[in-house]
């Protein structure tokens, strides 16, 4: 299956060394790689990542685990090399530029990379000096105010619980002001509240301009997304905003529901050719599947069973994502 | 990029370094603790020239002469009669067992043939399996054996006394005129625990930041490998000082060792061989992939220091391949640097030779450790 492409960037990124930098004509690109390839050993791990990210833009990283998001993000911030390929990040080249890429990109990384036998402080102090800050001991001071760590800036940051490791890690990643931020999978274990303010910060800072690739596996996450790519098993199988990302898979959905009976019935549905994924909630069960005309003529004869109320709904972002890695497992068996 | 910038991620990684030693109470319970229980070990237990040792005597003929020598057997100290056996049964037991070290047999017509000047033969048995520990002890039969009847050989029988050389060999024994064995080990001692705690040490370093995955975000920063290197180093340097301070103090005033040449030249020497021994922990700290390998190859570097630099036995009394192994070693090196300064009073122009080898060390091992500094995860 070829990535369907969406997103196109304009040739003349104005990041482009000696332009206009950060001054905005069109919508720039604050990353556009093209054909990058990684392998480790004979695994292919990321195969022709090709990615445009806008500018201002928030786009989500989705996929299943091991399916090459944290390479390909290592490759763009320059901690790995890709094996082929070529492209930009921040108008610097992503192969020979990276020093540069490094000093103007956040990143932050899946596991907490602090240092636990630092405190709060003397982490944040590290980095700032590792990125050669000018006005240290302010942006130190302005960023554990902002987190309200004032109070605990002298404890170790192993003592930390993981919502607060998260807000550090990502203030950590902040304070040389970058003009991208890579995230890895940042709210992995975060409670729903700390998660919910944590995107209430990433849209305001896009609002300023910087540019953020976020991986995740939440649906709610990808839902706050200016646009998405989901990858699998190294592959890009699709990017786009979420409406052209649903459009484009043309899923029908029905929703099932009813009291009791629903798991038999479940397995049925399963049984039938034209059905591709049948999901429980609860008291309700989601059917979907490719062809409209199929799954209606399929579904028939289960309508008119009384027991349950049937209606066709729109499919969501989790339905075309499993359809998807359905689609392509199938076809990487069949080859 | 400027050199003040880089100089200010340098000393920030020195620092951090610092905090993390501090909080790192085992490490640094190490530091002061290693230097000084080795030294107050090895200082006092070691010894090359042991004496007193458990000697039984089977004598069939007891004269005046057999008498007198087996005092001067004892007289020169290395012998301990510890009894009288019956039978050579008995004394074949004994030195199987290990309970004496040697066996004095003295024949039963000894005196008589000693009168008729017929040459007769004591044959002494030594158990021999440590040669070292019998070596000096033999040595010291040969002028027994040259004097001690002299005074028994008197009127008729002085035509038997030995005679005179022709000429005399004076021995003049410098630098350790009584063999004092803890003027030879306490310096030794200093460049040992300075291999072994610095080479360890920085062999964690990077390591750990590897195993704690606390490097994927050093390398996110744009610390360049030689800030990091360099940074990670500066507090060992430190260290290595203090344990170098403490030994000294050690020697002078627990073990007396005398201080003959500079203090000065001494502890430049040893700030050369700190910087050499953490260069080598550092490079091998970024080949390692986890700190049981980085202590793998601590220990692996370790044992052929202790053993072919002199430290444990006598440098030239190994083979022609073995010393030119050693001779790549900065502790062979170090070990004549420290003796060569305490106990000679040795100057930079006698000590030359041997700086030189542990820069040239030194430069190699950075060479190779920048080499392998991995700037990605790949």
């Amino acid at each position: 299956m070829t990535p369907v492409e969406l997103t196109k960037c304009d040739s003349a990124s104005p990041f482009a060394k000696g332009g206009l930098r950060g001054i905005s004509t069109a919508q720039p690109c604050a990353i556009d790689v093209r054909g990058l390839n990684k392998h480790f050993g004979d695994k292919h791990v990321v195969q022709d990542l090709s990615l445009q990210v806008r500018q201002g833009e928030i786009f989500g990283f989705l996929g299943p685990n091991g399916s090459g998001k944290t390479t390909s993000i290592r490759m763009l911030c320059g901690l790995l090399t890709p094996d082929s390929g070529a492209g930009q990040c921040l108008g610097y080249d992503v192969i020979r530029e990276t020093a540069a890429i490094k000093r103007h990109v956040g990143y932050m990384t899946q596991r907490f990379s602090l240092w636990e036998d630092l405190t709060i402080r003397e982490n944040l102090d590290f980095i700032a000096r590792m990125y050669g800050m000018k006005n240290r001991t302010q942006a130190v001071n302005a960023v554990l105010l902002k987190l309200g760590l004032e109070e605990r800036r002298n404890q170790l940051a192993g003592a930390l619980s993981g919502g607060w490791k998260q807000r550090l890690a990502l203030a950590a990643c902040m304070m040389h002001e970058p003009q991208l931020l890579l995230l890895d999978e940042p709210t992995a274990g975060v409670d729903p509240k700390a998660r919910r303010e944590f995107w209430d910060e990433i849209h305001q800072l896009a609002a300023q301009g910087i540019s953020v690739l976020v991986s995740t596996h939440y649906m709610d996450e990808a839902e706050r997304c200016h646009k998405l790519a989901y990858i699998a098993r190294g592959k890009l199988l699709i990017t786009g905003t979420i409406q052209q990302v649903i459009a484009s898979q043309q899923l029908v959905a029905w929703e099932v529901s009813g009291d009791g009976g629903l798991q038999a019935l479940a397995a049925q549905l399963r049984a039938l050719p034209a059905v591709e994924q049948v999901t429980a909630f609860g008291s309700r069960l989601h059917v979907i599947g490719t062809d409209a005309a199929q799954l209606d003529a399929a579904l028939q004869p289960f309508r008119q069973q009384s027991a349950f109320q049937w209606e066709q709904i729109d499919a969501g972002l989790e339905d075309v994502f499993i359809s998807l890695m359905e689609r392509h497992t199938r076809q990487q068996g069949a080859t | 990029m400027t050199l003040g910038a880089s100089f200010a991620r340098l000393w920030g990684i020195a620092m951090k370094e610092f905090i993390q030693l501090r909080r790192d109470r085992l490490t640094f319970g190490m530091i002061v603790g290693i230097p000084i229980m080795q030294l107050l070990l090895f200082g006092f237990a070691i010894n090359s020239d042991p004496k007193h040792l458990p000697t039984a005597i089977n004598v069939q003929d007891n004269s005046v002469f057999t008498r007198t020598f087996i005092r001067s057997l004892e007289n020169t100290g290395y012998f301990q009669i510890l009894q009288q056996v019956q039978s050579e049964a008995e004394a074949d037991r004994l030195l199987a067992e290990g309970e004496v070290q040697f066996v004095v047999n003295i024949p039963p017509d000894f005196s008589r043939q000693l009168v008729r000047g017929e040459r007769p033969a004591i044959l002494l048995e030594a158990d021999a399996t440590d040669p070292a520990a019998t070596s000096n002890a033999l040595a010291s039969l040969v002028s027994v054996g040259q004097s001690v009847l002299n005074r028994d050989l008197t009127g008729s029988l002085a035509k038997l006394r030995p005679t005179d050389a022709p000429f005399e060999v004076r021995i003049h024994r410098r630098y350790n005129a009584e063999g004092i064995t803890q003027y030879n080990i306490v310096p030794g001692l200093m460049g040992v625990i300075l291999t072994m705690t610095m080479v360890l040490m920085t062999g964690l370093a990077m390591t750990r930041e590897r195993e704690r995955g606390t490097f994927e975000n050093l390398l996110a920063t744009p610390a360049k490998p030689l800030e990091v290197m360099v940074g990670k180093i500066v507090p060992y340097i430190m260290i290595g000082l203090v344990q170098m301070t403490l030994i000294l103090l050690a020697a002078k005033f627990i073990f007396g060792v005398p201080f003959q040449g500079s203090l000065a030249l001494l502890y430049a020497v040893s700030l050369l061989f700190i910087a050499a021994n953490l260069t080598l922990g550092m490079t091998f700290s970024t080949i390692a992939r986890n700190q049981l390998q980085a202590m793998q190859m601590t220990f692996f570097f370790f044992l052929p220091s202790i053993l072919l630099s002199g430290f444990m036995f006598p440098f030239r009394g190994m083979p022609e391949w073995a010393q030119v192994i050693g001779n790549v070693l900065p502790l062979t090196h170090f070990l004549r640097l420290v003796r060569g300064i305490l106990l000679k009073g040795n100057g930079l122009v006698e000590i030359w030779p041997h700086v030189w080898p542990i820069v040239l060390f030194t430069v190699v091992i950075v060479a190779l450790g920048a080499k392998f500094y991995k700037r990605t995860l790949d």
